[in-house]
């Protein structure tokens, strides 16, 4: 009965620590499927170890990233023995699945209904999946991150679908007297062969008694999807095209005052003495509370309490990095990065020395929470990927237990990283308890862009060395302003074992991988403390790490006469990597004559056992470089939704353009200088490509990780594509700073 | 605290707000209407763009004084007597939002220009200045030329 469900998730100990100095106890993992006792059908999944089952996956070749990824470990260190994945079936026809995931544009709820009304043979329409409230017992379980929520929903979900429906199956079956393997089920019924037909909802309670199901529980094969793989809108894109959909600021809870908070002129720093009299008396203003970030001003309206905060008068104490500027942390970065390996004789060596600028994350929706703190309990509502971490920080925020602590978890108007935070949760919950009212707390675009969190500081030493058309060795020292891994991604590596020598540098060591067969390679990351706010960016360390790698290719290339396509298919390591370099030279029509000034870029990246390529055109002719075309190909192994799959890709080809030409943030005496959209220049409409074709290849297998994916190739080729149309080298990142 | 008359949505209404509030939060917090969003308050995310007699302007930037007597349509006053306005239709084509948050936005300014521009070029969309930072402007071009196409 239970289904053979298994995860990818283990791997060899030993290889692993051939490039990981703590490496924790993996173990491959399997989801049993059960019914929960209710009177409707209800099917769980819930994790175990597999004795026994734990096999090495090739060690070849052995950097640690090949063999282990983000995905891995948060699989891996899902918590056992939990209803972890629920399904039901209510008499009213719809099939609910609670969605132990956020929702921040990437497209999980959508693929998740996919996936459950394919295996359970729904139609789409019919399925719900509203987002699950926090959970302390999911623990990392509930973490979004990683690029891993497709790929570690897969297995559970379709196990959990297909048991409900050989259930389903069998109470239509016996209702019928009929055979169970004489019947099908499409649209969300059970048909027989006289064409007779009983819809789920009416045979759910049926279903819930039955003992043992009388048809296979086993998912489908590929070749049977009808849903998996066909291109799919989103199922909430008519709420969001007629505004209906709710972000948590449009939550009416009532009563809930807005709130926004005065933050200090310098990085956290300190409330030594404030005067509210002033705004205190203004129209609509209700409180002024003091908070360890600030003071906030509760009022009426977003109006009253924004204009009342300019007139509340705070005595500011110091920052924990004033004083402290770019130029500080580039040095401290430079004199991070320990002695580069001495070329050997006769041979050549090309150096290349990159920096990335701090890069906030600039969701569209700023910070923003509601929260009703009572005495003896608390409901708060806000868009988080660590629900369970913002439940335990509320709890301690303002002195109840997690149990008494509600949290909603909203749809987020984007994340890109940013919401493994929750700081706004913690603030609404303590204005609320302080005042004795519910409230809605939002930090405001200058709040984001000041004190929100950000992409580190990076510095990134490489060093080819070359002989005779060979590349004999790859050195890659990085260093890089702290990075804040938070408690969602930083737990699972901390309870899969990865704490050494930082968390951080472990997180490197599992996420890079050099795909290019370039000898003895060598990498490394030294983090430089800063008490600042920090957290991981789209990609992560890939953003910077790789892009800096996929531009000395190019550099390698010119040394070795060969052109940047040539270069990558004679030194990549896999087929696969070819095919969609292949792909994207041959769609994008690579070598075409170019004008003068403007020129054609390519790179590529792999990581979450998929892997993108990207080919741009660039015109640099006028004052600001403008990425005409993209073209990108992608392998992510099966694509449960690929118009989903698209959309990630053609958001990261921005994210590309962006963080290499235009958008980045100035640190300047322990404050950032952006304040909004019209200082932090992240692409607008005119600078994105007039066309972003997306090719999606292979196809076959389980899916793997998309999110994240493409920004390391697209930054890469649009910082090929300006080197080459402008005979620069770029350097410093973003470009336009 | 003086009130104001202004057609929302096709109704008339009658407001009290504070001479001096942005007329962003007259529509959020006065009168519930969710769909134009605070993005930076200053004119320049553009995720709050509404139309006030058909023109794409951002209410932020606008007081509920600079709309009386005029018509202001907030994205859930674009689809017709239940149908879907062009672009919003084109939208879903698309598959345009991601995340959705700067959407309502994008979309009542491809509305509003098409209303001034059946055909508009590469050059006139690029003109659009709502940053959206999922980064589907790829498919808001689309689905703004398809729009035109049906219009």
């Amino acid at each position: 009965m239970p289904a053979d469900a298994t995860q990818d998730a283990v791997i060899s100990q030993d290889a692993v620590s051939e490039g990981t100095a703590s490496v924790g106890p993996l173990t491959r993992r399997r989801f049993l499927t059960y019914v929960v006792a209710a009177p409707v059908l209800t099917v769980a999944a819930s994790s175990v170890i597999a004795p026994g089952t734990a096999h090495a996956v090739v060690p070849s070749p052995p950097q640690p990233g090949d063999l282990v990824d983000l995905g891995d470990v948060i699989l891996a260190v899902t918590k056992q023995n939990q209803d972890l994945f629920v399904l039901e079936v209510t008499p009213e026809n719809r099939v609910v699945f609670r969605v132990p995931r956020a929702e921040v544009g990437q497209g999980i709820t959508t693929a998740a209904a996919i996936m459950v009304a394919e295996e359970i043979d729904a139609r789409l329409v019919d399925v719900d999946v509203p987002l699950e409230d926090a959970r302390q017992d999911l623990g990392t379980a509930q973490s979004t991150g990683g690029s891993s929520s497709v790929r570690s929903l897969w297995d559970p979900v379709r196990s959990i679908a297909a048991e409900a429906r050989a259930r389903l199956v069998t109470a239509a079956a016996e209702r019928w007297d009929v055979p169970a393997d004489s019947l099908t089920t499409r649209d969300t019924a059970v048909w027989a062969p006289d064409g007779r037909s009983a819809t789920y909802g009416s045979l759910t309670e049926a279903a819930a008694q039955v003992d043992e199901p009388a048809v296979s529980t086993d998912p489908k094969s590929a070749s049977e999807y009808r849903l998996i793989g066909t291109a799919t809108t989103r199922i909430d894109a008519r709420s969001i095209v007629t505004g209906a959909a709710k972000y948590a600021l449009d939550v009416d809870v009532e009563g809930a005052l807005p709130t926004v908070v005065i933050r200090p002129p310098t990085l956290k720093g300190k409330v030594q003495a404030y005067d509210a009299s002033a705004a205190l008396n203004m129209p609509g203003v209700v409180a002024v509370t003091e908070l360890p970030s600030g003071v906030a001003v509760s009022a009426k309206t977003f109006g009253q309490a924004l204009k009342a905060g300019s007139a509340v008068e705070v005595t500011w104490g110091a920052g924990t990095v004033d004083g402290v500027s770019d130029e500080d942390i580039e040095s401290r970065l430079t004199a991070a990065i320990p002695p580069m390996t001495p070329a050997p004789p006769l041979t050549q060596k090309l150096d290349a020395t990159f920096s990335f600028a701090f890069v906030n994350h600039a969701p569209m929706e700023v910070g923003s929470a509601v929260a009703d703190v009572q005495s003896d309990s608390a409901t708060v509502w806000v868009a988080s990927k660590s629900p369970n971490g913002a439940q335990s920080a509320v709890a301690n925020a303002v002195g109840l237990s997690v149990d008494q602590v509600t949290l909603h978890v909203m749809r987020a108007g984007g994340s890109f990283g940013r919401r493994i935070y929750h700081e706004p949760a913690v603030e609404a919950a303590r204005v609320s308890k302080a005042i004795g009212h519910p409230v809605k707390l939002m930090w405001t675009r200058n709040d984001d862009m000041r004190h929100g969190r950000v992409r580190p500081r990076s510095h990134h030493q490489l060093r080819a060395v070359h002989l005779a058309g060979e590349v004999l060795s790859y050195e890659h020292r990085a260093s890089c302003v702290e990075l804040d891994l938070g408690s969602g991604t930083g737990q699972a590596l901390i309870d899969a074992g990865y704490v050494s020598p930082t968390i951080g540098a472990a997180f490197f060591n599992i996420s890079q991988v050099c795909p290019y067969n370039f000898g003895v390679v060598t990498e490394s990351l030294n983090e430089v403390s800063y008490d600042m706010p920090t957290a991981t960016w789209r990609s992560v360390y890939s953003a910077q790490a790789r892009t800096a790698e996929e531009i000395l290719v190019d550099e390698i290339a010119k040394a070795l006469g060969k052109n940047p396509v040539e270069m990558r298919r004679t030194f990549l390591k896999t087929d696969k990597a070819r095919a969609v370099l292949d792909k994207v030279a041959s769609e994008g029509n690579w070598g075409r004559a170019m004008l003068p000034g403007t020129a054609q870029g390519v790179a590529l990246h792999g990581e979450y056992r998929s892997i993108a390529a990207c080919l741009v055109e660039i015109d640099c002719r006028g004052s600001n470089p403008r990425v005409t075309k993209a073209v990108m190909a992608l392998d992510v192994g099966l694509q449960v939704n690929p118009s989903g799959v698209r959309a990630q890709a053609m958001g990261a080809v921005i994210d590309g353009i962006s963080t290499v030409l235009l958008a980045g943030n100035h640190l300047d005496n322990g404050a950032f200088k952006e304040g909004s959209f019209s200082d932090f220049k992240y692409a607008r409409q005119a600078d994105a490509p007039l066309t972003c074709d997306v090719h999606l290849v292979g196809g076959t297998g389980e899916p793997g990780g998309v999110g994240e994916l493409s920004v390391p190739a697209a930054a890469g080729a649009v910082a090929n594509a300006y080197a080459r149309a402008t005979g620069k080298k770029p350097r410093n990142f973003p470009i336009n700073f | 605290m003086p009130s104001y008359t202004f057609k929302l949505n096709g109704e008339n209404i009658k407001v009290d707000a504070p001479a001096d509030m942005p007329l962003l939060w007259v529509l959020r917090d006065l009168l519930g209407v969710t769909g134009p969003k605070y993005g930076c308050g200053v004119g320049v995310c553009r995720a709050c763009t509404c139309h006030v007699n058909g023109s794409a302007v951002q209410v932020c930037m606008l007081t509920a004084a600079d709309v009386v007597g005029k018509r202001v349509t907030t994205i859930e006053g674009l689809a017709a007597d239940g149908d879907l306005h062009p672009v919003q239709e084109a939208w879903l084509e698309e598959d345009v939002a991601q995340c959705g948050f700067c959407q309502p936005g994008q979309i009542m300014q491809a509305a509003a220009l098409l209303n001034s521009n059946r055909n508009p070029s590469d050059a006139d969309i690029d003109q659009i200045m709502n940053v959206c930072r999922c980064g589907t402007y790829c498919r808001i071009r689309k689905a703004i030329k398809s729009a035109a196409s049906t219009m």
